[in-house]
C-alpha cells in the first residue's frame, strides 16, 4: 500500500487532475455564489453582514483541516520515513496560509458592522493570529534550511507545536468570554443554523476545498519537477 | 433588485469588500503557484534538451520524466 506513495505513480495522477479540478471548482463556486449573494435570506438580526459568512467560515476551517493534515503528515513522514509525506505537506501549506489569511481579514471586516471594531484581542481571533504566525514559520523554515534530514525534523517540530493551537481555536469561545459567537455548526448535535443558510455555507465550503486541492495539485508538481531538475544535474 | 443587491441595506462596502478580497487572494495565489510551475517545467525542459543522447535515453526510462515531457497542461 505504501508503494501508492511513490512519486513516479502519484505524478501520473497529480499530473492530469488540475484541469478536472479546476473546471469542477468553476461550477461549484459559481453556484455558491449565486446562493451566497442572491438566493439566501438575510439574517433576522445582522442583515445582509451575514453573507460575510460564506467567505470567512469555509476559510477557517479549511486552514484548521490544513495545518492539522500537514501534522499528521509530518508526523507521518517522520515515523515512516517516506519522504513523499513530508512533500504533501508542504505542498499543502500555501493554500492553507492563504486561507488564514482570509479568514482573518474578512473576520476583520464582518467585525466593523457587527461588533463595531476592525480587530480585538479576543482569543479565538489572537489563537487564529497564532496559526498564522506557525504556517509562516513552516515555510520559512522549508526555505531557510537547506539539509534535507534537518529541514524534516525542524518542520515536524514546528507543526506539532502549532498543532497544539488547533483545540485552543475551537475551543476557544466555550472556555473564554469572547466577543465572536460560539460555533453554530456541529457534527454531533442539531445545528443552529437555518438549513436555507447552511446549503450555501457547504457549497461554498465544498468549493474553498476544492481550491485547496487545486494549489496542492500544482503546488506538488512543482515540487517533483523541482526533484526531477536536480536529477537531470546528477545524470 | 440591483440597487439591494449592490447596496445591500448599508452592508454591501463590507459584504463586497470581503468577497472581492477572497477572490483577490485565490487569483493571485493561482497566479502565483502557476508561475512557479512553468518555470520549473522550462527548467526542465532546456535541461533535457542540454542532455547528450545517451544520458537523454536514460533519463526518458523513467515514468515520470516522460510524464513531465509529455505533459502540455493547460493550468
Amino acid at each position: 500500500m505504501l508503494k501508492f506513495f511513490e512519486p513516479n505513480k502519484i505524478f501520473l495522477i497529480t499530473s492530469k487532475a488540475p484541469k478536472y479540478v479546476l473546471a469542477l471548482f468553476i461550477v461549484v463556486i459559481s453556484i455558491g455564489l449565486m446562493e451566497a449573494l442572491i438566493l439566501s435570506p438575510e439574517d433576522y438580526k445582522q442583515s445582509h453582514s451575514v453573507r460575510i459568512m460564506y467567505v470567512h467560515v469555509p476559510a477557517a476551517w479549511i486552514t484548521l483541516g490544513i495545518f492539522t493534515s500537514i501534522t499528521l503528515l509530518s508526523i507521518s513522514g517522520y515515523v515512516t520515513k517516506i519522504k513523499n509525506f513530508f512533500l504533501i505537506a508542504k505542498s499543502l501549506a500555501p493554500s492553507g496560509l492563504v486561507f488564514n489569511i482570509i479568514a482573518l481579514v474578512t473576520g476583520s471586516i464582518w467585525g466593523k458592522p457587527t461588533w463595531g471594531t476592525w480587530w480585538v484581542w479576543d482569543a479565538r481571533i489572537t489563537s487564529m493570529l497564532v496559526l498564522l504566525l506557525f504556517y509562516l514559520i513552516y515555510l520559512i523554515a522549508w526555505r531557510i534550511f537547506e539539509d534535507k534530514n534537518q529541514v524534516l525534523k525542524i518542520t515536524t517540530f514546528i507543526t506539532i507545536c502549532g498543532v497544539i493551537n488547533i483545540p485552543i481555536i475551537k475551543f476557544s469561545v466555550d472556555w473564554w468570554n469572547t466577543l465572536h459567537q460560539p460555533a453554530s455548526i456541529s457534527i454531533f448535535s442539531k445545528s443552529s443554523i437555518h438549513p436555507s443558510m447552511l446549503f450555501p455555507l457547504m457549497i461554498m465550503t465544498a468549493a474553498f476545498a476544492l481550491f485547496s486541492i487545486l494549489i496542492f495539485l500544482m503546488k506538488y508538481n512543482t515540487e517533483l519537477i523541482k526533484i526531477k531538475n536536480k536529477g537531470l544535474d546528477r545524470l | 433588485m440591483t440597487t439591494e443587491l449592490i447596496f445591500m441595506n448599508g452592508y454591501g462596502l463590507y459584504v463586497w469588500s470581503a468577497f472581492l478580497f477572497t477572490l483577490i487572494s485565490f487569483t493571485s495565489l493561482y497566479v502565483i503557484t502557476k508561475i512557479q510551475y512553468t518555470k520549473e517545467r522550462n527548467k526542465f525542459m532546456s535541461k533535457f534538451g542540454a542532455l547528450d543522447s545517451k544520458k537523454a535515453e536514460v533519463a526518458r526510462s523513467q515514468t515520470i520524466n516522460k510524464e513531465i515531457l509529455s505533459s502540455s497542461q493547460s493550468i
